[in-house]
């Protein structure tokens, strides 16, 4: 019988333009890219050069502190450019790919007869390594410190997310390899979060029921409820679908970052998933499926909570796995906001008439902040969304403090940006919560290295 | 609608930096956002937002105090009427109300939002809400014959030292309106208390002249608490200002002398089910301060030896400000606890406090803006307990894993 956790505190947001599950087409990518801003917690060294030919799993950039850390070419093709931002702060490293993907052969290997240390050196060269983030800090994972447990939480319950019940179709050995690696890094266990009732049957791993409404399915919430971390503790989480892309580097001895990009979001007009590489442009996700023309779009790197904005030429953020577009809504101009019954305008609260409509109606949400910024006023809209054992509004108080003590005590090294999407979500008094959370976590993780 | 838009747009840059009318800023940017919401769109972090903001939840508390505020006009004329011996109808009776209370809130607001929009002005900040609530809480809670030139400086004093020199709302420690009130007792005690300042019997802008009847007294009830301190325990019956007897139900209804918008408690359980429905305020607050109230009350009676003490827990909760302390300002979430434990504590406390101070000194029958007042000083000190058993119980798991 699997562990079941079972939260109460939380809030499904739901919009219009749900996928449902058919594979699209994308387009070709004309070009690929890593983005360093994709990574937190590394200083991105550039070793490749424009006019550099390179294959799938050639080295790219490697981080300057760990050199160990490498990021690798997604694709097979040539360097085009790095492009520099201010103060020469690399933006990304362009790759123009090859008509047929060539790889760097790391050889097909048995994973049983690995031991630790050659595993950690396979994931390592292949340029996976990055994708093993880490608590504290929520950060890319260190090289040297032992992860007390690694954490894998296969359910999306973010608004419009994918579904990983039909990422992992037909990719269940390659998730299998994955799970068998990543337990071999550890003294601890691998914990995988499922869905309740998804007869998931993952072998070596201890399976975590998880139910509720979102952030049920963030991370932070698995290892809150199973094993929460304490001072001086390490554990690892990552991406069920990277999980995918690692067992392939045993399974088939490439370095194979396709994966499944769901397209959602009520301003698309062809929803569903499309088989992309990691790196590619969002023009390729996109085009063609957009309701384009009307007003501003606001296309979404991510989820509508925690995602980048983005633009067509940029390209999809290392981990994500789905694109959102909703509207930009900055040329709406509403009178009397404050004033109106407010049907059809969704909020927690009931101070507009939109409850009436019941918890199930669906909701074109543009990306306005609606409203000024204030000095927190309400209580308790956090916690009502927010179901881990910490205060959010006194963690949160005690970051912009940067009181690291409190910070400490509080619960800091338990969380990421993500979990307080929600908390941001229903703020009335609009505080950019999650900013100031990453903010603080970079600036504690440079405090106390 | 669109008009209105484009001329505001046109006129946009005349108020910012450098502009012609650049000392307006503040007004001006506080009327687009009244009359528009802000379109900016969000650049950090979350990718959509709640509809909610400041001025929708500062909305939701005025609609909740409307029904108190009508009431309180009413009842102003309701009583005067009754001390001059006349029964004008319904209509009159209310316009006499209005035009008693008008002056106040006109003061109170001008006042009030004059200092926040200079603040904002000088402070480069945005205008903020706070004060529309707190601009109708305070004629809510002084008696209708206050002089309104003590209304102003009392406000003024208020913003200034309870809420602006603290940074402005959000960071302030003690309710706002309430300090305002607290102020003007301290400041003018033979104003804000007696007899005579309850029930106006004068006429206002001319109109419900008279003399007051024979057997007229203007006293509240607890006002009378006060009077029989020393008589002989089960002789006080509380009274309206001809002398009739008050029953339960009167004091429920609320046609009884008292500050403007406190007397009704059916006007005030209405603006409290506004408040908990939209999720406003906390029911936790909220009932806590009944309980605490209640139970404290009740623990008097059992010891009874003064008329103060042999109130009854229900006619305590009927009477004086404690309905409308309870709905209206223990559960201002700036300066009440913040965890949800805490404000089990922090109302009970305030319910204690109030029926304390009533009770064992009798002539403060504002015990319950005393009460909150004080509890607003340990609001603080409960969230710190609160969060510590947090921490201790994340430190322990830390050590016996």
């Amino acid at each position: 019988m699997a562990k079941v956790i079972k939260i109460k505190k939380g809030l499904d947001i739901h919009l219009k333009g749900k996928a449902s599950g058919v594979l699209l087409t994308g387009k070709d990518s004309d070009t690929y890219a890593i983005v360093p801003g994709s990574y937190d917690g590394i200083v991105p060294k550039v070793v490749a050069k424009a006019g550099d030919k390179v294959k799938a799993g050639s080295v790219l950039m490697t981080d300057k502190n760990r050199p160990e850390i490498k990021f690798v070419s997604p694709v097979s093709g040539e360097v085009t450019a790095v492009n520099r931002g201010e103060k020469r702060k690399v933006q990304s490293i362009v790759v123009k790919p090859d008509a047929v993907i060539e790889y760097e052969a790391f050889g097909e290997k048995e994973l049983s007869s690995l031991t630790p240390a050659e595993i950690k050196e396979s994931i390592l060269n292949a340029g996976m390594w990055p994708l093993i983030r880490q608590r504290p800090y929520d950060i890319v994972a260190s090289t040297v410190d032992e992860p007390r447990d690694i954490f894998v939480s296969t359910v999306y319950s973010a608004p419009l997310a994918p579904d990983f019940g039909f990422i992992v179709k037909n990719r269940e050995a390659d998730f299998q390899a994955g799970l068998d690696a990543l337990s071999k890094l550890t003294a601890g266990k691998v914990y995988v979060g499922v869905k309740k009732d998804c007869g998931a049957s993952w072998e070596g791993v201890e399976i975590v029921e998880v139910e509720g409404p979102h952030p049920a399915g963030n991370v932070s919430v698995l290892i809150n409820h199973t094993k929460p971390v304490n001072k001086g503790e390490t554990v690892w989480t990552i991406n069920p679908d990277d999980v995918i892309v690692i067992g392939r580097l045993f399974t088939k001895g490439i370095a194979d970052f396709s994966r499944l990009v769901l397209l959602s979001g009520s301003e698309t007009t062809e929803r569903g998933y499309i088989k992309a590489i990691a790196g590619c442009t969002i023009r390729s996700l996109v085009d063609g499926k957009l309701l384009e023309g009307k007003e501003a779009l606001r296309i979404i790197s991510g989820n509508v909570l925690t995602g980048k904005k983005v633009g067509k030429d940029d390209y999809l953020y290392a981990y994500d796995n789905q694109v959102t577009v909703i509207p930009e809504g900055d040329n709406t101009h509403e009178f009397f906001g404050w004033a109106t019954p407010g049907m059809g305008k969704f909020s927690v609260s009931r101070t507009f008439l939109s409850w009436l409509s019941g918890k199930n109606k669906e909701y074109v949400i543009d990306a306005r902040i609606r409203g000024g910024k204030r000095a927190m006023i309400m209580s308790n809209e956090y916690d009502k969304v927010f179901p881990l054992d910490i205060y959010p509004e006194f963690l949160l108080k005690a970051i912009i403090a940067f009181d690291i003590d409190k910070m400490e005590n509080l619960g800091i090294y338990e969380v990421a940006p993500e979990d307080f999407a929600l908390c941001e979500f229903v703020d009335t008094s609009k505080i950019e919560i999650q900013k100031i959370v990453r903010d603080g976590l970079n600036l504690l993780h440079k405090e106390m290295n | 609608m669109k008009a209105l838009r484009k001329y505001l747009d046109k006129i946009k840059p005349n108020f910012e930096e450098g502009g012609k009318l650049s000392m307006l800023r503040s007004f001006f940017e506080g009327m687009e956002t009244f009359l528009f919401v802000s379109s900016e769109t969000s650049k950090s972090g979350v990718h959509i937002h709640d509809s909610i903001d400041a001025k929708r939840t500062m909305t939701a508390v005025i609609i909740a105090l409307v029904p108190a505020l009508l009431f309180g006009m009413y009842n102003t004329g309701y009583q005067h009427y009754l001390a001059i011996g006349e029964t004008p109808g319904f209509l009159m009776t209310f316009v006499y109300g209005l035009l008693a209370v008008l002056p106040i809130i006109a003061v109170s607001y001008i006042v009030g939002l004059g200092i926040e929009f200079t603040v904002a002005q000088w402070k480069k900040e945005e205008i903020q809400e706070g004060f529309l609530v707190s601009g109708i809480l305070i004629p809510l809670i002084v008696p209708v014959d206050t002089p309104l030139w003590m209304i102003a400086v009392a406000t003024a004093f208020a913003v200034i030292f309870a809420k602006e020199v603290f940074g402005g709302t959000g960071y302030n420690i003690f309710n706002v309106a309430l300090v305002t009130r607290a102020f003007l007792f301290f400041a003018y005690p033979s104003a804000m208390s007696g007899d005579s300042v309850f029930v106006r019997t004068a006429g206002t802008f001319g109109i419900g002249t008279g003399t007051v009847v024979d057997g007229y007294s203007g006293a509240t009830p607890l006002g009378q608490v006060n009077v029989a301190a020393n008589d002989a325990i089960g002789s006080f019956q509380a009274v309206d200002i001809l002398g009739h007897p008050l029953s339960t139900w009167d004091m429920f209804i609320g046609l009884i002398p008292g500050s403007i918008g406190e007397t009704s408690v059916a006007a005030i359980l209405i603006g409290a089910v506004i408040l908990l429905f939209t999720g406003v305020a906390s029911w936790k607050t909220m009932l806590s301060v009944f309980v605490g109230g209640a139970f404290t009350a009740a623990v008097f009676n059992l010891v009874g030896s003064t008329v103060a003490m042999s109130i009854t827990p229900l006619d305590h909760l009927l009477l004086g400000g404690f309905a409308f302390g309870a709905v209206f300002m223990a559960t201002d979430p700036v300066t009440s606890a913040r965890t949800e434990t805490g404000k089990y504590i922090f109302g009970f406390l305030v319910g204690v406090m109030a029926i304390v101070i009533r009770t064992l000194n009798p002539g403060y029958p504002e015990g319950m803006m005393l009460a909150i007042l004080l509890m607003n000083i340990f609001a603080p000190l409960i969230d710190y307990y609160v969060v510590e058993s947090n921490i201790k119980r994340r430190l322990k798991r830390a050590v016996t894993k």
